[in-house]
């Protein structure tokens, strides 16, 4: 088990910074994030795109924030679950949270900070009535283990690299892939369309464009699927569907943990420390709404810092804590190391 | 000129003559937040980026728009309810030639 005094569910932007304002007032941090590093939406998306409205930073890139802020917080040494999403939260006796991701791992925190931004990224489901009743039974979004594939007809739908790369992948693996998309043209790598072209030419693979899959047959698991192309509708037989659209954000498990959501985000109470309607439990940045909520940046390193204050008086309720400018008191990190302004010096002239 | 016209249907067939403002860079999907032609939560949920399709319009007149990028171009590719005529209304910005622009809000995916 994991412990630590703030628990961060997302390692964007605003979690980091939190780590350094908790950091500044003795407490310790740890992230979880489902993303295989840090930095959010700023690493994964865009990490090359200029951001202009960062204070005292005329011009960054997104990934030069993240690495900034990844030196800004290493004294303060947090600990960090990545690739890992945040799945269910438990309320101990003592007021305590204890949160498990989907592969296991136990992290108790007296406080939790959600800064999950625009939420966990989710596969794209396509507007197929009953696909729902058959996922796990034939239709996969994410292929995990190609084996489950071995000498199997695997149809996949979609047209970016993802459905291209599975398609080439598969066709070593499966009896049979057949790939269907939209549109005559992909929008994949180069190399990727030419080897679906050339596999196509040799007959391993199927395309069928322009045309899209809409309807899953089967019973007890997927036997086919209904394929529109123009006028035409045809039944395609099956063992697999494998609808592969990207990602698209989504709160994710999140929604489920009792929090007051109000438009796809955390309601919170901004007139006093970003607290949601569980107690001990905060969401800052992206993730959260109150009136006049503005999604930025800066605006997330503004809840980051007053949640702290808050954690702080949750964590340790009978002590007192005075806010302390860091020019006046230093940066005092867990690892030893400590900042501070040169002292005056006074000498005096005989 | 700083203002110019454009209809807007919305989600529920609702038509909506608004003025957008050519002044303020704004892009089609922020008229539409502005004017709440949508729920929040519902449109731009990606903010901006060409990633997530939730602004996506049908164009019904026959103004000339902007070439799409390729990061429009791409989402359009992976969305759902895409028309011949579809556009990301974040790729759109407000523009003196778009008066008189109609388009019509595609279905929430």
């Amino acid at each position: 088990m994991i412990k630590t005094d703030i628990l961060i569910i997302g390692a964007g932007p605003t979690g980091l910074f939190t780590v350094f304002e908790a950091g500044l007032l003795k407490l310790k941090c740890h992230l979880i994030d489902a993303l295989p590093q840090p930095g959010g939406q700023c690493s994964e998306i865009y990490p090359k795109k200029p951001i202009y409205d960062i204070p005292a930073f005329p011009e960054v890139l997104a990934g030069d924030l993240v690495d900034n802020l990844m030196k800004q917080i290493e004294p303060f040494q947090p600990g960090f679950t990545l690739g890992e999403r945040a799945q269910t939260i438990d309320k101990q006796e003592d007021g305590s949270f204890i949160v498990t991701t989907n592969k296991g791992t136990k992290h108790h925190a007296p406080v939790v900070a959600i800064a999950g931004g625009l939420g966990s990224f989710e596969p794209r489901k396509p507007p197929i009535p009953n696909i729902a009743s058959y996922e796990d039974i034939g239709v996969e979004y994410i292929i995990r283990d190609p084996e489950l594939y071995r000498d199997k007809k695997v149809i996949i739908a979609g047209g970016g690299d993802s459905a291209l790369d599975w398609s080439i992948f598969l066709a070593d693996v499966a009896s049979e892939v057949t790939l269907v998309h939209r549109r005559n043209e992909f929008r994949g790598a180069l190399d990727s369309v030419e080897k679906v072209q050339e596999l196509k030419n040799q007959g391993r693979i199927k395309l069928i464009t322009p045309a899209e899959v809409v309807d899953v047959l089967g019973d007890a698991h997927v036997s086919g699927v209904t394929i529109k192309q123009g006028e035409d509708t045809f039944n395609e037989p099956c063992d697999h569907f494998i609808p592969l659209f990207g990602l698209a954000p989504k709160l994710g498990p999140i929604g489920d943990w009792g929090l007051e959501i109000e438009k796809n985000a955390i309601k919170v109470d901004n007139s006093l420390d970003y607290q949601t309607n569980i107690p001990g439990i905060y969401a800052i940045g992206d993730v959260n709404t109150y009136p006049g909520k503005l999604k930025l940046i800066l605006c997330g390193f503004h809840e980051a810092t007053l949640m702290c204050q808050s954690a702080y008086q949750r964590i340790f309720p009978d002590k007192r804590y005075v806010m302390k400018y860091t020019t006046v008191g230093g940066v005092t990190g867990f690892d030893g190391t400590k900042k501070e302004a040169p002292k005056a010096v006074v000498k005096a002239i005989d | 000129m700083t203002d110019i016209k454009i209809t807007i249907t919305d989600r529920d067939g609702v038509a909506h003559e608004i003025d957008a403002p050519t002044d303020m860079n704004m892009n089609l999907m922020e008229v539409v937040r502005s004017y709440e032609l949508a729920p929040e939560g519902t449109i731009g949920i990606c903010g901006g980026m060409a990633m997530c399709a939730s602004c996506q319009c049908y164009v019904e007149s026959d103004h000339v728009l902007p070439e799409m990028s390729d990061d429009e171009q791409a989402m359009l590719a992976e969305a759902f309810h895409v028309e011949d005529n579809s556009r990301l209304g974040c790729q759109l910005h407000i523009h003196p030639e778009m008066d008189g622009l109609r388009v019509t809000l595609a279905p929430e995916e």
